[in-house]
């Protein structure tokens, strides 16, 4: 009898607990993102970067005059895992809001759930277009894949003033053609001709066929918006066939290996990426230093994006002036706020309208070039 | 048109070919010898890519980067494809061969698998793609309206003399003839005195050689390297041999240079077919010729 007096004693506690947390005093947050199984370094920075967003608005007294508390949930990277949890913060532990979740494929499993409740959610990696068509709950802070073609096709145009273009990309691949689809279309509107378009088979390391062919035609960019295993391939072999001109792409080319493979190749190449650490812009630079004070590394596009998905919901909150899932949504959709990736608006697809970074590859260095606004 | 067909197609085409003929040698050897086809060979190049890639590292400090070192990465890749290749004959092979054809044939699926995955637990190996290093520096000739470096003539030059060596081996040698002969009858080769689980083995080894040889140039050439990378170059290599006509040595290293130069010529014809037109190609072919085009009739063994 006094085991189950105990474990009465601790569920009363536990529910007392829970019942204060979600008192008059806090406004609950639900905050979701893989910090265990394959994506676990993506789900500790997106965590890292909720909590320090909140940490900020409490310490400058909350939000409508009270107190935000994050609770967390571990979506495991997992779909199913995460329709459970998605179900939980909302049913059991009434959020307001939920900011999650890192992969595509978990945040379609939640973003129904979120939809079916009328409880807003804002996604801050997901980039499957998909995710935001689930209805007009559902937002999310980075822009879709596609978007950085045409951010591509206007730096290839107008910073790096390439009249002619040639393009590669995997065919088998959603990505990388998205990419070479939106990248034609903005750089034919802009006045630029691509003088070639060329895909190449999933797992292909012989790109000389298509290269040759881009190469005969002159092109002043070539534009490769794939992963950086084969494009490092690709730099090679089109310096190898005697194109000396610049070499652009997506943030597929993010990897330290990139330089291991590509060597001198991938200089003078450049991609386009949701955030530089070396942004001048000072939001930026404070960001950076804060988050690298309390986690001791580097913040990486997760953090950044974490962050930013987290601080956009907080104000919306704040502009809405209450915390009912349709005034939140209400505000969201007016959002006009500068983040650490560019300043936000959303479309009508409640996907957002911000600036791109490039970064530039000089000596084996990933280097900020400049920030792109569409 | 100029920049489908021109001379710096051609010699993308025979390159590529080049590094399938090598590949695709070892296929139709063991075909023609013990009538299976030995789908773990596209990771025995795999393997020689790797060994080179050791070799490198370790001897880069005495050597330096160069032709010597070249070369001994050449002969590692070889010595490291034979070694495995013969292991797998010796441990996988050899117990079920005179078991029903399926089982070698599932076997050598499961071998393929088991050096995938095997090798990509490794941590000095692992799952994610490595840079191969440039054991030789790059020059790039240019003339004929092409640009070749020495990479190609690497590739070709080390081909043919693979390719020469070995003809020469079947053709003037006892191996060689002993060789031939087991492909012609197991049964009254051994009567003749032939030991003939000897030359199997001798058959793994030097396919075995000529697929590590060909990893060390995929790497020289297509400088990524990962457990995985032997998969579709074993694939289309294997095509190639069936097209040259299976079991038959210089019809794979013919189907190889078409094939080559087939996926070359498709590619910068229209690239988002690509693949597709080079692969019609080889239907066609089969339809036409089903034995390969170099293959002989095969005649009903009751």
């Amino acid at each position: 009898m006094k085991v189950y007096a105990k474990i009465a004693a601790i569920g009363a506690m536990v529910l007392g607990l829970a019942a204060c947390s979600s008192g008059p005093k806090e406004i609950l947050i639900g905050g979701v993102g893989p910090v265990t199984g394959a994506a676990a370094t993506f789900g500790v920075s997106t965590k890292n970067a909720y909590e320090m967003a909140i940490a900020e608005w409490n310490a400058k007294g909350g939000v409508l005059g009270k107190q935000i508390k994050l609770d967390f949930a571990d979506d495991k990277g997992d779909p199913t895992e995460g329709a459970t949890v998605y179900t939980k913060l909302i049913q059991q532990d009434k959020v307001v809001a939920i900011v999650g979740t890192v992969m595509s494929k978990v945040s379609l499993a939640g973003a129904p759930i979120c939809q079916a409740a009328g409880i807003p959610m804002i996604s801050p990696t997901s980039t499957n277009p998909k995710v935001t068509q689930v209805g007009d709950y559902i937002f999310r802070a980075c822009f879709i894949d596609p978007f950085q073609g045409t951010v591509g096709a206007q730096f290839s145009y107008n910073t790096l003033n390439a009249k002619k273009a040639g393009v590669l990309f995997d065919n088998g691949n959603d990505y990388d053609k998205g990419l070479a689809e939106y990248f034609q279309a903005e750089y034919t509107k802009l006045g630029g001709t691509v003088v070639d378009y060329e895909g190449y088979s999933t797992g292909a390391t012989d790109f000389k066929a298509q290269l040759t062919k881009i190469v005969a035609q002159k092109p002043d960019v070539l534009y490769s918006p794939n992963y950086y295993q084969d494009d490092a391939l690709i730099a090679k072999q089109a310096r190898e066939l005697g194109f000396k001109g610049p070499i652009v792409g997506g943030d597929g080319w993010d990897s330290p290996d990139l330089v291991k493979i590509g060597g001198s190749a991938v200089e003078n190449c450049y991609f386009t990426n949701h955030y530089s650490k070396d942004d001048t812009r000072p939001i930026v630079q404070d960001f950076v230093k804060k988050y690298q004070a309390k986690y001791g590394e580097v913040p990486d596009a997760l953090a950044a994006l974490g962050y930013d998905a987290m601080n956009i919901m907080l104000d919306a909150i704040k502009r809405a002036g209450k915390t009912d899932g349709a005034s939140i949504r209400d505000a969201l959709k007016a959002t006009d706020l500068a983040v650490v990736s560019g300043q936000v608006k959303f479309d009508a697809n409640r996907d957002p309208i911000k600036s791109a970074v490039v970064i530039a590859i000089q000596n084996g260095q990933q280097v900020y070039k400049t920030t792109v606004n569409p | 048109m100029g920049s489908i067909f021109n001379i710096q197609q051609v010699i993308n085409g025979l390159q590529l070919g080049s590094i399938y003929a090598l590949i695709a040698l070892g296929y139709t050897m063991v075909y023609g010898i013990v009538r299976l086809i030995n789908f773990a060979h596209g990771d025995f190049y795999m393997l020689g890519a790797y060994a080179a890639y050791a070799a490198f590292y370790v001897f880069n400090s005495f050597l330096g980067k160069g032709s010597p070192l070249a070369f001994l990465a050449l002969v590692v890749a070889m010595l490291a494809g034979g070694a495995i290749a013969s292991l797998t004959n010796l441990l996988a092979y050899k117990p079920l061969r005179y078991k029903p054809k399926l089982s070698s044939l599932v076997t050598a699926i499961g071998v393929s698998m088991f050096l995938e995955y095997f090798f990509s637990a490794f941590p000095f190996i692992g799952p994610s793609p490595r840079g191969f290093p440039e054991i030789l520096p790059k020059v790039i000739f240019r003339g004929f309206g092409a640009e070749i470096s020495n990479y190609v003539i690497i590739d070709l030059v080390v081909a043919a003399i693979l390719m020469s060596g070995l003809t020469f081996l079947i053709q003037k040698t006892s191996l060689g003839r002993a060789m031939r002969a087991v492909s012609q009858d197991k049964d009254a080769a051994k009567l003749m005195g032939i030991d003939v689980e000897r030359i199997i083995t001798w058959t793994f080894a030097i396919g075995g050689a000529f697929a590590g040889a060909a990893g060390l140039l995929a790497g020289l050439t297509y400088p990524r390297i990962d457990p995985y990378m032997g998969i579709i170059p074993g694939l289309k290599a294997f095509i190639a041999a069936v097209l040259g006509g299976i079991g038959n040595v210089p019809g794979a290293m013919l189907g190889a240079y078409i094939l080559g130069l087939a996926e070359t010529f498709a590619n910068a014809y229209n690239s988002m077919v690509g693949d597709g037109i080079a692969f019609a190609l080889l239907i066609i072919v089969l339809l036409v010729r089903p034995t390969g085009i170099l293959g002989e009739k095969i005649a009903d063994k009751i």
